[in-house]
């Protein structure tokens, strides 16, 4: 089969060594097997790791603060047997807070991935592409000029993201879409639409411009359990069909006629993926306001840890729960007197690496 | 490992073209099932175009491709997958990604829904890793090979689909002249060992008439000679397709027609 194997036969040596070709198709099986196992293992690791430390800022959550709870009293809470004031503390203030900041986090973490993946391109996330921004447009326009709220607000907030990726799609649509293309036009929109936020501001009541542009920073203070659970049976639903979708992501990394030979739908299967990153991002947006960022450095972080080639969806929504939790630690407590918003925080952590990323794409002279 | 039954893959008036621009006008032509067919054709001719038709990657603007006497349009992408493996010009590999990662992904239209792995799935992987001499390359990334390493690592993906029928798109370009062979050397035995029909896109004449059981030459996106290579390849269409003057002499290792070009220069000066 192998010219070369033909070829030492030949000589008459070693040939009764040689091994038949079925021993080793199956030792090169083995090889196979092999490979997949480390690169599982792997995975394994870095979800594993990524879950502890989720776990702890999430404890770390709970406990620290002026309250003073202990562990013990936090657990007791959880159980249902704590005091009154631990259980106003715990129950009111601080878990809400650790729960949309998993919501948020995962949702903007796996949005970002998917994006990112599907575009084939670093910077194709969907807050430098504007649609984390059509999301806010979307949901302060509801809130201010038709007094929404609640669900309402979120499906607001979906369909803003929505018609700013589908006029992306349409604008940056040739017969077929380059990563780069996109991006530019992504740009082009986010400028657009921050400029109507800041028009809709500006023409508010003082009062509730202020509560919009808190609100617009993006943060996870005043959470109630109705919103929680709104968002938290959204996610759900989109973390399964995304669950669903996945196999689809290896190929989708390859170019679309390849993807094509392999039997899939390219254009179909792309736009179903920016379709479910629209989604999470929607979600993330209408419960905690767009927290800059997230969506960008979480799915980078996530393929360095896993080893490039993967689209590391799970790896990525998690990373992005770590990044909001310790960002809301750092918020909270790093500045002496007073608390800031999450999103001021992940700004600070994000804007550095959008910097690196655009010098380095410069550098090598490629689209990322 | 034989195949399961006979193909018939055909063009009919078929007239491919971007934006409105014909490429190719009004083609028929038959594929001969078990093969080895080699599309030629100077630049512009329309090679890739006709490919990607065939291939299901573009749309007609008119007429028609069948697969067993069914329009390609009419298959579901996994069916069609099945049946005919597409190595496109020059893929690009994701960064980072492993040689055993990315041939796995040629089993992708056999898996179901959810893309679960099935047992064979390995087996196979490993036959066409053995097949293309990568299977020590398994473990390694596809962007720390060699140009020929890489291009020998995306004929295993296309092998791996196990499809009957394989349509390659210059699977020699950048490739030197003894990759060139051992790549096309690899098809045969494709070809041979499980009766896969080859139709590829090829720029070198000898090589394509070397290797192939059937010729096909295109000019201005129609054909301008099709049949076997020492039938075909003439002075007389060589000189008609690609405005070459040329002697046409007999290849002295394979029996098959050898084209020797004549420039301005160096004419009988010995």
């Amino acid at each position: 089969m192998r010219p070369d194997g033909a070829l030492a036969s030949g000589t008459g040596t070693g040939r009764l060594a040689e091994p038949t070709r079925a021993e080793s198709v199956g030792a090169v099986a083995i090889l196979i097997g092999q490979v997949r196992d480390r690169r599982r293992r792997r995975t394994a690791a870095v979800l594993l790791g990524a879950s502890v430390l989720v776990f702890a800022a999430a404890i770390a959550s709970l406990l620290l603060g002026a309250a003073g709870l202990t562990v013990a009293d936090v657990f007791a809470v959880l159980v249902g047997q704590g005091s009154p004031k631990a259980e106003f503390v715990v129950m009111r203030l601080r878990l809400p807070r650790v729960l949309a900041a998993v919501i948020a986090g995962s949702a903007l973490g796996l949005g970002g991935a998917l994006f990112q993946s599907t575009l084939r391109n670093p910077l194709a996330s969907p807050d430098i592409l504007g649609v984390t921004g059509g999301a806010s447009l979307a949901a302060v326009g509801s809130m201010l000029l038709l007094g929404l709220e609640g669900p309402a607000v979120a499906l607001a907030a979906f369909t803003g993201a929505l018609v700013v990726a589908g006029l992306m799609w349409a604008l940056a649509w040739r017969g077929g879409l380059t990563g780069i293309r996109f991006v530019l036009v992504g740009i082009g929109l986010a400028s657009i639409v921050s400029g109507l936020l800041g028009w809709l501001i500006t023409r508010a009541e003082v009062r509730e411009a202020s509560e919009a542009l808190v609100w617009m920073v993006g943060g996870i203070a005043s959470t109630g359990w109705s919103e929680l659970g709104t968002s938290g049976g959204a996610l759900v639903v989109l973390l399964t069909a995304t669950a669903v979708f996945s196999p689809r992501m290896p190929l989708l990394a390859l170019s679309d006629d390849s993807a094509r030979s392999l039997g899939l739908d390219a254009t179909r299967a792309r736009a179903t993926a920016v379709l479910l990153g629209v989604a999470l991002v929607a979600v993330a947006t209408a419960l905690a306001g767009p927290i800059a960022f997230v969506a960008l450095v979480a799915a980078p972080i996530a393929r360095a840890l896993i080893g490039h080639g993967q689209a590391a969806l799970a790896a990525s929504a998690l990373v992005g729960v770590v990044i909001v939790l310790v960002a809301d630690l750092v918020a909270q407590h790093a500045f002496a007197g007073f608390a800031v918003p999450v999103g001021i925080v992940t700004g600070l952590i994000g804007a550095p690496y959008l910097l690196w990323l655009i010098a380095r794409g410069n550098r090598k002279g490629s689209d990322g | 490992m034989t195949r399961s039954a006979p193909h018939s893959l055909r063009a009919e008036s078929l007239t491919l073209g971007y934006d409105g621009r014909v490429v190719i006008d009004g083609l028929d032509l038959e594929i001969p099932d078990g093969r080895i067919t080699s599309i030629v054709g100077p630049n512009a001719s329309g090679k890739s175009t006709l490919l990607r038709g065939l291939a299901r990657l573009i749309r007609p603007e008119s007429g028609r491709v069948t697969l067993d006497g069914r329009d390609i349009r009419s298959y579901g992408a996994r069916d069609f997958a099945r049946r005919v493996a597409v190595l496109p010009q020059q893929p690009v590999s994701p960064d980072g990604v492993l040689v055993a990662e990315l041939v796995a992904r040629g089993r992708h239209p056999h898996r179901g829904w959810f893309g679960g792995r099935s047992s064979d799935d390995d087996r196979i992987v490993a036959e066409v890793l053995e097949a293309t001499g990568t299977a020590e390359l398994a473990g390694r990334a596809v962007s720390e090979l060699s140009g020929g390493q890489r291009q020998r690592v995306w004929i295993a993906m296309a092998l791996a689909q196990r499809a009957d029928i394989v349509l390659l798109d210059e699977p020699t370009s950048f490739l030197d002249a003894s990759h060139q062979l051992e790549l096309l050397d690899l098809l045969t035995d494709s070809n041979r060992d499980h009766g896969t029909t080859v139709v590829m896109v090829l720029h070198e004449l000898n090589l394509a008439a070397r290797y192939a059981d059937h010729l096909v030459v295109l000019d201005g996106g129609r054909i301008a000679a099709a049949g076997a290579p020492g039938d075909v390849m003439t002075a007389e269409t060589v000189g008609g397709a690609f405005g070459l003057e040329c002697v046409v002499t007999t290849d002295p290792v394979a029996g098959s027609p050898l084209v020797v070009p004549i420039g301005r220069f160096h004419r009988g000066e010995f």
